[in-house]
């Protein structure tokens, strides 16, 4: 087997005002021709560094200190930029991680794909727009004629990752490195794009260097897998073998964490409770007067108890949400909680009731007001209700972040201090404030790590247990619904098209769409043999 | 985008109408009389209650104010505000002979001002010597620190009294709408330089940025072919704001380099409260910021596909 990419003993720093910060300490990485590499780790493990090390494309600042990346036997590190553009694009292309915001959005996707053969004299200018209406068409865009005049905000994230797939097959490369390429989308459109990326790549004999958080995406994907912690490699391995017998702590962790496979919940699951929180029956949501984005959703769900809203983007579960919560108000229907009809309740009222039911969002990157300190933060809501003093509500404080794990000195902490797990801790705590009887969590654990997302839903879990709560659990992601839901409805279209407790549910759906949704979840193929590669 | 013309074009009906209105309103307020010191201008005659009657019925200013006003702006919809009071001409004729002098330099200080700008901004984010980055990275506070009038006398000493390559006054062919030119360009320039600039390199850390690279696109391919056109939106929001103050600043710069037009027109109007005069300049004004902000508007969506059909608030907020 001759190795392709060679990387060996890489050692990359940032030089920062502050300092010089290790990324990445002696990685040792090889891909072979037509080869699938998943390289594993966890955010500041050094993968991404790695990646783009061997792009040339370096953030601001990294620098190669110490080591060599080899391609087809040539030597890369110190090449010139004339050099480097020779390279990228035709003997290694990149497809990146967030689709939304990776394409130019004043130019035509078709442009941008031509532009690659362009750049490498690969076509005439005529040639090359008729060119890349094929690539578009073979990335799986149906219509590509049409699509290549269009702008990419007129593209959905999965069809603009399908335009970045086609752009970095366009100049035929050698390697693909794909960095994260799908932990933006809906896990139906993740499926789809992997496996296109997979067979466009077998088909053309390309190698895919895949970094991933996900080692069921890994698992899924690639012969081997290179795991990486804390700036090195801990082991390397032929995926199967590395899945069955971890030697490395830290690859057993994550394995361990991977809600994808996760086979048990993290705790058995129960029937509905006696007494019913809330009651949603037959509400519906127009924007335009028109076209429903819900369209007659019922369910119930009872104290302390789980009841997942599964559905993609666009399906409405988070419009369902947000009615629920008294943010948006239904166009039909009612929302009952706890006796109270929310949607006819006056301004004051539905304020008193609001200490009930709160909020937890999705990216706890963004729901934090960067500039209070996590006390300001968690007491926020007990001064927007004048609940205590000043002194109670400090000691309230300490308690609502001993309750969610984080150590007191963190109350006078800025949310930038905090690592993303530690923030969304922080938005527990916070919605946990006034005691209410329900939580409302729109994909709480989306933007996280896979190991931090294990770390949240095990305190949600506990959360639950110590203080009764019950969980409208919004998400996308089956995995993570396998793990905690008592009962689950699946949403599509604006309405509910399945729904159960949750082991009906997931082990015989009625629905093809469940049973689509469900085979969507990374890491089912690691039990049968990994894919063939040359 | 064909929605919002006509709703663009009812906006800028009301904008003129305030402007004229609101001249009005202040310019009737101001204590002094044109007719008096029009008829007291003259040394050695009498001027009588009847003359100064007679005179004021001449220029319908004994009409009750709101009768004047109504008259006034009927008159001036149709594009005239009146005979100018300190020399009898049409005021509309005045102002619009002087306009095409005025036109001539600030059109050519706004050309003068995105070349200025938009080299700064381009040659300093790309150059990889810091040096110049640096020094270019200064250029744009010096050049709006420095106070107008002295960069035109400057200018004059240098280029017309030292090397005598251009006339450093007058009003005749293109070597005169030189320095003025330039000395309008500067401030305006160091203004687009510097968002110009700071737009650019946000542009550049942007994701889509490293897939161009990634394609195997040069430097320059990146800058010109993307991040310019991405980083443009706020600069050209600028531009329609300046090219007001490219008028403003015409008063002072013409005074400097002698020559005729608005600036010199406004300045004798309004030092002999020579209200129609005023107030035609004053919508002129009004008329030029309009059109050239719909202009503006106009050219957005053709830039960024993203506000085809929608309001350009959000562009504007990019500023």
């Amino acid at each position: 087997m001759t190795a392709l990419l060679e990387i060996r003993d890489l050692t990359v720093s940032y030089h920062t005002k502050t300092g010089v910060v290790p990324a990445v300490r002696g990685a040792n990485i090889t891909v072979a021709a037509g080869e699938i590499v998943a390289v594993v780790g966890e955010s500041g493990s050094g993968k991404s560094t790695t990646a783009h090390a061997a792009i040339g494309l370096l953030p601001r600042g990294g620098r190669v200190e110490a080591g060599s990346i080899t391609f087809a036997g040539r030597e890369l590190t110190g090449l010139s930029d004339r050099q480097w553009q020779q390279v990228r694009g035709t003997d290694i292309a990149l497809v990146p991680q967030d689709p939304t915001v990776s394409l130019d959005p004043v130019r035509r996707v078709g442009d941008q794909v031509a532009e690659v053969l362009l750049v490498h004299r690969l076509a005439t200018r005529r040639a090359a727009a008729a060119e890349a209406v094929e690539l578009l068409r073979r990335a799986g865009i149906t219509e590509a004629e049409r699509r290549a005049k269009q702008y990419p905000h007129e593209l959905s994230g999965g069809l603009r990752q399908r335009v970045l797939i086609a752009i970095a097959l366009a100049g035929r490369p050698r390697l693909i490195i794909a960095d994260e390429p799908t932990s933006a989308l809906d896990v139906t459109v993740q499926r789809e794009i992997l496996d296109h990326l997979e067979g466009l790549a077998a088909e053309s004999g390309t190698a895919v260097l895949l970094i991933t958080h996900d080692l069921g995406v890994a698992a899924d994907r690639a012969a081997r897998i290179v795991v990486m912690s804390r700036g090195e490699v801990v082991e390397t391995g032929p995926a199967r073998e590395l899945l069955a017998t971890p030697e490395h702590a830290y690859t057993r962790e994550l394995l361990a964490a991977a809600p994808s496979l996760a086979r048990e919940p993290l705790r058995p699951r129960r029937d509905a409770g006696p007494e019913v929180l809330l009651t949603v029956s037959g509400i519906a949501k127009s924007f335009d007067g028109r076209t429903r984005v819900v369209d007659d959703v019922s369910f119930s769900l009872t104290r302390g108890r789980t009841l997942a809203l599964v559905g993609e983007s666009g399906s409405g579960k988070t419009t369902t949400a947000r009615m629920v919560v008294g943010l948006e108000t239904p166009t039909a229907g009612t929302v009952t909680f706890d006796g109270n009809d929310i949607t006819r309740l006056g301004r004051e009222e539905l304020r008193r009731l609001r200490r009930r039911f709160q909020l937890v969002y999705q990216n706890p990157y963004a729901s934090l007001n960067p500039r209070f300190t996590i006390e300001d933060v968690v007491t926020e809501p007990l001064r927007a209700f004048d609940v205590g003093t000043k002194a109670e509500r400090h000691t309230r404080a300490a308690e609502l972040l001993d309750q969610v794990a984080l150590p007191s000195t963190m109350l006078a902490r800025k949310p930038a201090e905090l690592s993303g797990g530690q923030r969304q801790r922080a938005a527990i705590a916070r919605a946990l404030a006034l005691n209410p009887d329900l939580l409302v969590c729109d994909e709480p654990v989306s933007a996280l790590d896979v190991s931090v997302q294990a770390q949240i839903l095990r305190l949600l879990v506990r959360l639950q247990e110590e203080l009764g709560l019950a969980y409208l659990f919004i998400t996308h992601d089956l995995a993570v619904v396998r793990e905690i839901a008592d009962h689950i409805a699946v949403m599509r279209g604006g309405r509910v098209v399945e729904h159960g407790p949750a082991d009906a549910v997931l082990g015989s759906p009625t629905e093809e769409y469940t049973r689509e949704l469900l085979a969507a979840i990374p890491g089912q193929v690691s039990a049968s043999p990994p894919p063939v590669t040359a | 985008m064909t929605n919002g013309v006509p709703r663009r074009l009812a906006q800028a009906v009301v904008v003129l109408w305030a402007a004229f209105t609101l001249s009005f309103v202040i310019l009737y307020l101001l204590p002094g009389d044109a007719v008096l010191a029009k008829l007291g201008g003259e040394a050695g005659t009498t001027v009588t209650a009847e003359d100064i009657a007679r005179e004021r019925a001449a220029y319908g200013l004994d009409d009750p104010i709101v009768l004047q006003y109504g008259k006034r702006l009927l008159a001036a919809a149709q594009g005239d505000f009146g005979r100018s009071i300190a020399t009898g001409e049409d005021a509309t004729e005045l102002v619009l002979n002087a306009l095409p002098s005025t036109l001539a330099i600030t059109g050519l200080g706004l050309v003068f001002a995105i070349v200025f700008g938009g080299a700064i901004a381009i040659v300093g984010t790309y150059t990889r010597s810091r040096w110049l980055s640096q020094l270019l990275a200064a250029m744009p506070p010096l050049g709006n620190s420095l106070p107008p009038f002295w960069v035109g006398l400057l200018l004059i000493q240098v280029f017309s009294f030292q090397l005598g390559l251009v006339p450093a006054m007058g009003s005749d062919g293109f070597a005169t709408l030189v320095l003025p030119a330039v000395t309008l360009a500067i401030p305006t320039g160091a203004i687009i330089g510097q968002v110009l600039a700071k737009s650019l390199r946000t542009q550049l850390t942007e994701p889509y940025i490293e897939v161009v690279l990634a394609k195997g696109a040069s430097r320059a391919r990146v800058h010109w072919g993307h991040a310019l056109r991405n980083a443009a939106l706020p600069a050209l929001t600028l531009v329609g704001v300046l090219a007001g103050n490219l008028l403003a600043g015409s008063v002072i710069t013409e005074s400097v380099f002698s020559r005729d037009g608005i600036g010199r027109v406004t300045a004798s109007a309004v030092t002999a409260q020579d209200i129609p005069v005023v107030q035609a300049v004053i919508v002129l004004a009004a008329l030029f910021f309009v059109l050239i902000n719909l202009a503006v508007d106009l050219l957005y969506p053709v830039l960024d596909p993203r506000l085809s059909g929608r309001v350009t608030a959000k562009a504007v907020s990019g500023v």
